[in-house]
Parts: structure tokens; sequence; C-alpha cells
């Protein structure tokens, strides 16, 4: 479904600022997968999610979705194909404008929107039916400014605005992060409710060891623009929290060394 | 009644220039002071046209063509060319001053005894009427001054309908976030850039209409006419949105066309009093700037003059 090959970004190239934020990455990611990304601040892994979603082009390597190649694609086309949900809460929707007219310009997410009224009797009613799906008494509120809402309100409407129009992918930007406890365990249980009865191909970016051991059914571990660990199937099953914490720790250890030294040493003592 | 009744058409054919900027300094939130230039652009254009015998409606579509053109200039060297906001608009502006004397050949011309948007209604006032004076409670009014209020009103309604019905469509809809959010349209897949463009296109679109009327009600265009125009439009929006506080797009573009009325009427009125011309502008800036640091100041002001309003959320 996705293949990102060799993908290599540096940002503020040849300065002291110098960040290679992605290092030859290449990953595919199967049909209806729920995939996880975790690491360390300043890993990459929203760079690579950001390098899929199109906010800005890779100096090298490829990303193609469904047989379509991105790689380079403004972001505004690739929402054709693919869903957003960001860490910011206020980011997905429009604050001054209401419920139904954030909602609204989801319905034509990817497609050219007409001279047609945005909001009719029909779409209201479709709108509201789905709205009472989140069991948060939205629907009675679809003409309120979606700025007087809670974070986490608008972070499960942001979610269905990205899978209104269904997505090949989804982006999850660690998009419980800036959440209250409360409404983060709800929007992630929303989150794995929607992709399974959607049947959704996703790509998520978390801080959160449980997350990405109760939600998806792959883990991708990232350090330093690279792919360092990748638990899928059975050995994905098996992981543990104390196992994603014992790999950080052989990761930082490995560090503390100058890079060559620990090849050598890693060859004789590992 | 005079002054009145020249307010209320001076304040209706602003509006166009205030509903511009509507689009582009409240809705996809550009400050564009392209507007200085492109209402004289409007104004001159027209000027020229009907100088040299084309019809006033033909002018005026001209004229709003030639503004779409300088605000799409502008969001062309914002967007494509990474060019602040303020500095894109001062470029188009300067370089519209140019313009201007090039399509006028000097930087003055009077429009007298030539064919007019509102010859029209005239002729039908005149008709019904039976003479070019009318009395109205004892008002002594002349039917020219009438026909001119009509035809900016059927133009500003005209408008104004358009504009509502276009906001609230599904390309306008979009339109709207784009200045609320870049970051969330662009993730709906609106092109971003291609928004600012258009918008600033249709703002001033209407900032040309606006002038194109202007010079046919005080019949001239001069070149130095579009002078602290922006602000003015600054200036009638924030009335506007006191008087009517946030609310629906339609009640938002009537707000605007009331504040416009009402900012005239207060200029007439001040001028009345003694205020001298020469320091409208300074007025005009200063009241912007006690509206900008503090809105809700003005609004508790304006709350107190005009009653309490009631909050509209939807």
């Amino acid at each position: 479904m996705l293949q990102i090959k060799g993908a290599t970004k540096t940002f503020f190239p040849n300065t002291a600022n110098e960040v290679k934020a992605l290092q030859n990455v290449s990953v595919s990611i199967k049909e209806g997968s729920f995939t996880c990304i975790i690491g360390t601040n300043g890993s990459g892994k929203s760079t690579l999610l950001n390098a899929v979603a199109g906010t800005f082009l890779l100096d090298n390597g490829s990303v193609i979705l469904d047989g379509h190649n991105l790689t380079r694609s403004p972001e505004h086309k690739r929402a054709s194909l693919i869903g957003r949900v960001f860490q910011n809460p206020f980011a997905g929707t429009a604050a001054e404008m209401s419920i139904a007219e954030n909602l609204a310009i989801a319905m034509k997410r990817g497609q050219s929107r007409s001279l047609r009224q945005a909001l009719s009797r029909k779409s209201r009613t479709e709108m509201a039916d789905k709205v009472a799906t989140l069991k948060m008494g939205l629907e009675d509120r679809l003409d309120n400014p979606i700025g007087t809402l809670s974070g986490g309100q608008r972070q499960a409407l942001t979610l269905l605005m990205a899978t209104w129009v269904r997505p090949k992918l989804l982006l999850l930007d660690e998009h419980t992060a800036a959440l209250d406890p409360k409404s983060a365990a709800k929007i992630a249980e929303l989150t794995s409710q929607i992709i399974k009865t959607e049947k959704l191909t996703a790509l998520m970016v978390t801080h959160s060891m449980q997350q990405s051991v109760d939600m998806p059914d792959r883990i991708i571990m990232m350090h330093k623009g690279k792919i360092v660990e990748d638990y899928s199937d059975e050995r994905k099953h098996r992981v543990r929290i104390p196992d994603l914490m014992s790999a950080f720790d052989r990761i930082r250890k490995r560090e503390l060394f100058d890079e060559t030294v620990a090849e050598m040493v890693m060859g004789q003592y590992v | 009644m005079n002054m009145v009744i020249g307010a209320f058409t001076m304040g209706l054919i602003l509006s166009l220039l205030s509903l511009g900027m509507l689009i582009s300094f409240r809705m996809i939130r550009f400050t564009d002071i392209t507007v200085d230039g492109s209402i004289t652009l409007g104004a001159s254009v027209t000027a020229v046209l009907i100088m040299q015998g084309y019809s006033p409606l033909t002018a005026l579509l001209i004229s709003v063509l030639g503004g779409i053109l300088a605000g799409a200039v502008t969001g062309i060297l914002h967007t494509l060319f990474k060019i602040p906001q303020i500095l894109s608009g001062i470029l188009v502006m300067t370089a519209l001053y140019s313009v201007n004397l090039r399509v006028m050949g000097r930087s003055n011309i009077p429009l007298l005894d030539v064919k007019n948007i509102s010859d029209f209604a005239d002729k039908n006032l005149q008709a019904l009427v039976g003479s070019t004076n009318l009395e109205l409670l004892s008002w002594q009014l002349s039917v020219w001054d009438l026909a001119v209020f009509t035809s900016s009103s059927v133009v500003c309604i005209l408008v104004g309908i358009l504009l509502w019905r276009f906001l609230l469509t599904h390309f306008g809809t979009a339109l709207r976030a784009a200045g609320d959010n870049p970051q969330m349209v662009k993730a709906q897949g609106v092109n971003h850039q291609v928004m600012v463009i258009f918008s600033l296109a249709l703002a001033n679109g209407l900032v040309a209409l606006s002038g194109s009327l202007l010079a046919q009600y005080q019949g001239f265009a001069d070149v130095q006419m579009g002078i602290g125009m922006m602000v003015w439009g600054l200036a009638s929006i924030i009335i506007g949105e006191a008087l009517v506080r946030r609310a629906g797009i339609g009640v938002a573009i009537i707000g605007v066309v009331l504040g416009t009325i009402l900012f005239r009427l207060l200029i007439a009125i001040a001028l009345r009093w003694g205020l001298n011309p020469n320091d409208l502008k300074l007025v005009t800036a200063a009241f912007v700037f006690m509206a900008l640091v503090a809105p809700d100041g003005v609004r508790k002001v304006f709350n107190k003059l005009f009653g309490e309003r009631r909050h509209a959320a939807n």
C-alpha cells in the first residue's frame, strides 16, 4: 500500500544547525495494517510522517501510495489519498467556523469544491448522525463555532473529518499527546474503533509506550533518522513495554561510544 | 438632507470597497494595501473609457477586470515569490500609481456631461416625479442625487447577495477556512496559494468596482484619490463589526455596509462641525489604531451608544 524508499531529508544543510532528519529510510506498509512509529525526540518519526503527508519534499528517495507516486506532489494534492490528525488539537479545524462548516469542508476532502451551497438539510442530517456516534452531544451544537469546544472534542471531530471521505492512508501525529489523560484515552479508543470498523491503513506516531503496545499491529522504532527496530506479526504480539524500554536503552548505550568505535566493539562483544 | 443623501450614497459606493476588504483582511487575513492603488485604477479606467465613448457599464466591467488583475498580482507576489504581505501590496500599489497615470495620460480627468451609470435611474425617476427636483418632507432634493443613490443601492444589494451566496458555497467555505487555518485546508486538499490569489483578485475587483462608481458619482478621476482608502475601509469594517458583533456571513455583510454608511455619516457630520478636511486621515488613522489596540473598549462604547446587542453565535 505505502512504500517509502530511501527517504533522505536534511534540514538546514551545510550550517551549524544541520539536522539529518531522515537517513535513507525504507519501509513498506501493508493495506489494512495499523503501524505505530516510536522513538526519542528528534528521532525523525514525525519527519517521516510529514514526508508522507507532503509538508516538505524529500532530498532523496520516493513515496508511493496505492500506486501513486507522491514524491513530488504538493501537500494539498496528497490530501485526496491521505487523512491527517495533528498533535495540536487546534490544527485540524477552523476555529471561527461552525462544526457543520468544518465538516462540510471535510466532506469534500481532495475533491473539487463547487459553487453549490455547502450546507443542505440533507448534509446536516448526515452530519448529525455521524457526529452522534462520538457520543459527545455535539450533534445538537452543529452551528456553534468549533473554537468553543474542548481540545478533546476538537480532536474527535478532526478524526471524524480525516476519515469522512475514506482515506487510503490515515496519518496520526501524536494526536493524543496534547490532551488530558481522560480525553487522550477516549481519542485513542475512538481511533482504534474507526480504524477497525472502516478497515483503514494507518500510520501513527506516538510518545506513549502503552499506546504503541495496545493499539497497532506493527511497531517501528526510529533513532537519529533511521529505523532501528521493526516489530511485526508474532514479534509484535509478544512485545511488552519493558522490551521496548530495553531496546531504547541498548540504543542509548551504543551512543556513548563514538560511531566507529561502537561498530568495532559491537562486533566483538554483542 | 442633501448631506445625508450624499453620505449614504458615498457610504454605499465605498461599502463595495469595504466588502472587498472583508474578504482580504478578515477572511483570507491578508493586510492588502493594493486597495489604495486599485480603487484609483477602477476610477481611471472608467474615466478614460467613458470619455472615449464606451458605455458606463462596459467601463465598469473593464475596471473590475483591472482590479482583479491587480489583486492577483499581489497574491502571486506573496505566494509564488514569498514576498511578505504588506510589501507585496506596497509594490503593486506603487506600480499602480504609474499605471494609473499612464491610463489617464495626466493626473486628473473630469467627467462632466458624459454618460453615467445612473442615467437610467435618473430618466425613470424624472419621468416618475415630473421634474428635476423633488420635495420630500419639505426638503429640497435633486432627482439626480436620488438616482445615484438608487443605482448605488442596486449595485450594492446585488453584490451583497452574490457575495453572501458565494461565501456559503463549498468553494466559499473553503476560502474562509483557508484564512482561519492554512494547515487544516491543506490537509483537506485545498490549494492555499490559489485561495489567497483568488481572494485578493476578488477583493480588488470589488475595490475597483467601488472606484468606478466613485469616479462617476464624484464626476472625476484623480491619481491621488486612493490615498488612505485602505484605512477608511478598515475603519468601516471595524464599525460594522461593532454594530453586528460576530455573526453569520449574511449579517456580517450587512454590518460592513452599514458600518461604511455610518462612517461616511460621521465624517459628514464632523466636517460640518468644522473638522479641517486635512485632518481627516489623521483622525481616521487614530480611530483605527484605537480600535485595533482596544477592540473591546471600542465595542463597549458602541454598545453604550447603540444599545447592547445580543451575542449572536450563529
